[in-house]
């Protein structure tokens, strides 16, 4: 099956029209003894076929929606998706379109991501949001490439807290290869009870940003403002990366004072999709616009005088600045930015403060069951979102293959990251895990302490 | 801080543009907004009532917009009707390979088992993905002639940046520490001198010869014991095949550089030729052009790396391999291996999977091996057809039998039209602008990629409008300068208004300050 809308006769036609005999005769500067190499690829399958082997696929996985009930998170979220989200991104008008270079004929994609950038603004509680990056973790990265960028490459120093999302350190510790960059506290043995004050004593002035996480790994909410305080009495910009359900109901980062708020926008109507593609948020103060990298869109008019959206500050761009530019970022993730706008769009100011309030009641009520089972209990005592460190007392693998065995999908297992946290998982809660299903998982638990 | 009706400081936030009397085709999501409407109703709480946490810890005002569902639906239908689209017409975007996203992949990427897969489970629960990763793997290595794939890359630019990673770090796994310049022709796409840059090298940029190949006398100038290697894209943003590519890769190779392939224009060469076969030590496909994943608006796009044997214990963590081998009885089992020298992780979870590996993953498997060749050779006479159709109106530089793409100039002998107007006035024959001023190297350049899912009374049709903006540019070149007109909105005149006062939001950030 091919989507070639060209017939035999067509195709000869257009052949004598260029002069050639044959559409091999149109390879000749292909060296010949590489020439049309024989593919050791499956025969081509009809769309039947095909769609056969890919249902089969997609059923020999187990499903949070239908084979499991889920309690994992540790990043990526499973939350209620309303269909309106999923009708918008199938209109062909937004998903065949490509990046809108040509603003009389991109308006809806530009105005669409004008929106996205106002509601994560609004969101995050900051000045200015980019069109987005790859996802939550290379937006924490592009914030590094920020501040270095900003103390024009003087400051030598990042100290990230060890309770940032291990993957998101995994991250930028690769970005920042050709940087000759020092990271502090990015030590998963370090104390992680005396978080986050323990970061003040790593930041000098030598340091160029703090990158702290709100809830933090373990789901814990702090007040960062006075952290932040100290960074900046050295110099230092800070980063939030911050989960987006949990700006419905807790206090901004903006209102904290942090320079750079990021994070993962997977949780705002994006399904998991077996770990992508999701969406990076990037918002900031305005005066760091000129250093954020992305695409951006801003507001202004065409000669009818009519209000119109068009891609801005483009001279920070790859295209323009070539090797001068301080990212080599070319696309944003336009479709799924387009989601979450949509997402926010229908939640709403009630809705989004309705899914964070049932996805912290649930956790808390779930936290507080969890942690009367004999020889279980939490493992830390700060306020907490959706997550929660639990101590199990034994290999969290063998827990979990044991709640598998239930049809539950059991929390991560925090010993792979955390030494200390040896037999400790993060339970994950959301609205969409009803009473029963952390009851179920509650009595399961129950049974494995009695083992 | 939100523009609403019923805020009295309204007046004070609303940005300067409101007063010059701004006429409004869609209002913004905010403009809609009504307080009490309500788009989703979220079930009832059924645990028992814990207490929020201290007041100080909670945010008072969510200043997000309040619509119905209803009123969503139809601000977002409205704002789909002023873009063009491939879905609505031909979208002959040089470099960008536009072509036809087959729906069953929109099908395809959306099974529950694909969508409703949380990327940390336990690989027993989730072998249907890791099977699709490993194939998806396995093609690709097959149809690049490479000896393994990551997948993990979120674009083409962020494979350009793993490459680099690779490349930097082989040459740091030997000692070979004086190596800090790459070579990139003058006519290269942005990328890769910036993600050369990410990395703190240095770029040697070498020119085109009068052919449009890789000049071989500047390469083998630029080549000595401090090359890291060298980034190329073949076929080149002329669309030309370099002539000498076995040479221009023996040159790089002699110094002990690595060669790079920059795939965005792998569309050509599908069936025709395996860079890795020609002897590219690594290279980035983009599945987002050659493999049908759709452009989304700019985005996600996916950017998987192929590299030689000797480049394979570098590729990012992780991959997905063969962790317990089957027998007769029961499949191998599939999960997560991590290279020996690992650069790191590029991402956060695995890739792309939904929105990507599944697209095309469903799209490979439709093709098999003839039909892959078939997109290359269609593409390419697609696009000879249309030169041979315009090469008499248009100035061709570099004009012999092209690739998928070729590269015209968008201007004329005294006349004061340039490339943007012809692309503009496009604009008013329904067809969606090429790209213009790329490459850099081309006076005006109009780069055309027709892509193999055009048919021909299309091509007719498009190459006939260019034609007849030749004889406009003669004739009435202010309908050119002018241009659009016949769209729902004009040209945006002020892209410096935008850029001057960055208006980025539905409302300015307090206090401001457009000169700072």
């Amino acid at each position: 099956m091919t989507y070639i809308p060209i017939s035999p006769k067509e195709r000869d036609a257009m052949l004598e029209a260029i002069g050639v005999k044959s559409l091999d005769d149109l390879f000749e500067d292909v060296p010949a003894r590489h020439r049309f190499p024989k593919l050791n690829l499956p025969p081509a399958l009809t769309e039947m076929e095909a769609m056969n082997e890919l249902s089969g696929l997609a059923q020999s996985n187990e499903n949070v929606r239908s084979d499991l009930i889920s309690f994992l998170g540790a990043g990526m979220y499973n939350h209620y998706i309303p269909s309106v989200v999923d009708h918008i991104l199938r209109r062909g008008e937004f998903y065949t379109a490509y990046t809108p270079y040509q603003p009389e004929i991109s308006q809806g994609t530009l105005q669409a991501i004008f929106e996205y950038q106002s509601l994560m603004v609004a969101l995050t509680g900051m000045d200015v949001s980019n069109a987005s990056h790859y996802d939550g973790a290379t937006a924490t990265a592009e914030a590094v490439s920020l501040a270095y960028a900003q103390f024009r490459s003087k400051r030598k120093k990042v100290v990230i807290s060890p309770t940032v999302h291990p993957q998101y350190r995994a991250v930028i510790r690769t970005y920042v290869q050709g940087m000759e960059l020092e990271l502090a506290g990015d030590d998963p043995n370090a104390d992680l009870d005396s978080q986050p004050d323990e970061l003040t004593s790593l930041i000098d002035d030598n340091t160029s940003l703090l990158i702290v996480q709100y809830p933090d790994f373990f789901g814990r909410v702090y007040d960062y403002t006075k952290l932040i305080e100290a960074a900046h009495a050295k110099g230092a910009l800070v980063c939030v990366v911050a989960n987006p359900t949990a700006l419905a109901l807790f206090k901004t980062p903006g209102s904290m004072g942090a320079d750079v708020v990021v994070g993962d926008g997977q949780p705002l109507g994006i399904p998991m999709w077996y770990g992508g593609p999701s969406v990076g948020f990037f918002t900031t103060r305005k005066n760091f616009v000129h250093k954020m990298a992305g695409r951006l869109v801003g507001e202004t008019i065409d000669n009818r005088g009519q209000r119109a959206y068009v891609l801005t500050l483009t001279a920070r761009e790859q295209h323009i600045k070539r090797e001068r530019a301080t990212s080599n970022i070319c696309t944003n993730q336009g479709l799924i930015a387009l989601g979450t706008a949509v997402y926010l769009s229908l939640l709403g100011k009630k809705g989004l403060r309705q899914v964070a309030e049932l996805c912290y009641q649930k956790a808390h009520y779930a936290a507080a069951q969890l942690s009367q089972i004999d020889g279980m209990g939490l493992c830390f005592t700060e306020p907490f979102f959706h997550e929660f460190a639990l101590c199990v007392n034994r290999p969290v693998e063998e827990v979990n293959a044991h709640l598998l065995e239930h049809g539950i999908l059991g929390g991560y297992d925090l010993g792979q990251d955390y030494p200390a946290l040896k037999d400790h998982m993060l339970v994950a809660v959301t609205e969409m895990n009803s009473k029963e299903d952390i009851d179920t998982l509650v009595q399961v638990l129950s049974e494995v302490s009695h083992d | 801080m939100i523009r609403d009706a019923s805020s009295t400081e309204q007046a004070n936030t609303v940005p300067p543009l409101s007063a010059t009397n701004v006429k409004i085709v869609e209002p913004t999501i905010f403009d809609l907004s009504s307080p009490g409407r309500i788009g989703v109703t979220m079930p009832a709480s059924d645990v028992p009532t814990t207490a929020l946490p201290p007041k100080e810890l909670l945010r008072s005002e969510l200043p997000l917009p309040e619509l119905a569902e209803v009123d969503v639906v139809r601000h977002y239908m409205h704002l789909s009707k002023f873009n063009y689209s491939v879905d609505s017409g031909f979208y002959p975007l040089g470099s960008c390979t536009m072509k036809y996203n087959p729906k069953i992949n929109e099908d395809t990427c959306r099974l529950p088992g694909f969508l409703h897969t949380h990327p940390l489970q336990p690989i027993e629960t989730v072998q249907g993905n890791l099977v699709l990763m490993y194939t998806l793997q396995e093609w690709l290595k097959e149809i690049g002639g490479f000896a393994a794939v990551t997948l993990q890359p979120a674009a083409g630019a962020h494979g350009e940046f793993t490459g680099v990673l690779i490349m930097r770090a082989y040459h740091k796994s030997r000692g070979d520490a004086k190596r800090v310049k790459m070579i990139i022709p003058t006519s290269a796409h942005g990328t890769n001198p910036a993600s050369v840059g990410m990395m703190g090298l240095q770029v040697v940029q070498v020119p085109s010869d009068e052919r449009g190949n890789v000049d071989l006398k500047a390469l083998e100038a630029a080549c000595d014991d401090t090359v890291v290697g060298m980034m190329l894209t073949n076929p080149n943003t002329l669309g030309l095949f370099d002539e000498n590519i076995e040479k221009v890769i023996k040159l790089v190779h002699r110094c002990g550089g690595l060669m790079y392939g920059d795939g965005a224009n792998l569309n050509a060469l599908l069936g025709i030729v395996r860079p890795g076969d020609l002897g590219f030590d690594l290279m980035h496909f983009n599945l987002h052009k050659t493999f049908s994943v759709p452009h989304g608006g700019g985005g996600p796009g996916v950017g998987p790396v192929g590299v030689a044997a000797h480049l394979a214990d570098f590729l990012p963590e992780p991959l997905v391999g063969i962790v317990e081998d089957g027998d007769n009885d029961t499949p191998p089992l599939y999960g997560f291996v991590t290279p020996a020298k690992s650069i790191g992780r590029m991402k956060a979870f695995h890739g792309h999977f939904g929105g990507g590996f599944v697209r095309s993953y469903t799209y490979i498997a439709m093709h098999g091996p003839d039909g892959l060749k078939d997109i290359a050779q269609y593409a390419v006479l697609n696009a000879n057809y249309l030169l041979a159709k315009l090469r008499d109106t248009y100035r061709v530089p570099f004009d012999r039998i092209c690739m998928h793409e070729f590269v015209a100039e968008g201007r004329f002998e005294g006349s004061d039209v340039r490339a943007l107007d012809i692309a503009k006035r496009l604009i008013d024959y329904n067809f969606h602008p090429p790209t213009n001023y790329f490459p850099l190297i081309v006076h005006e350049a109009l780069m055309i990629e027709p892509t193999e899912t055009e048919n021909k009374d299309t091509l007719d049709a498009f190459a006939e409008a260019l034609i007849k903006i030749a004889e406009e540019a003669r004739t009435q070149p202010d309908l050119l300068h002018n241009a659009p007109s016949a769209t729902q909105f004009g040209t945006i005149v002020d892209e410096v208004k935008a850029a001057r006062e960055l208006v980025l939001c539905c409302w300015l950030p307090d206090n401001y300050d457009a000169n700072a």
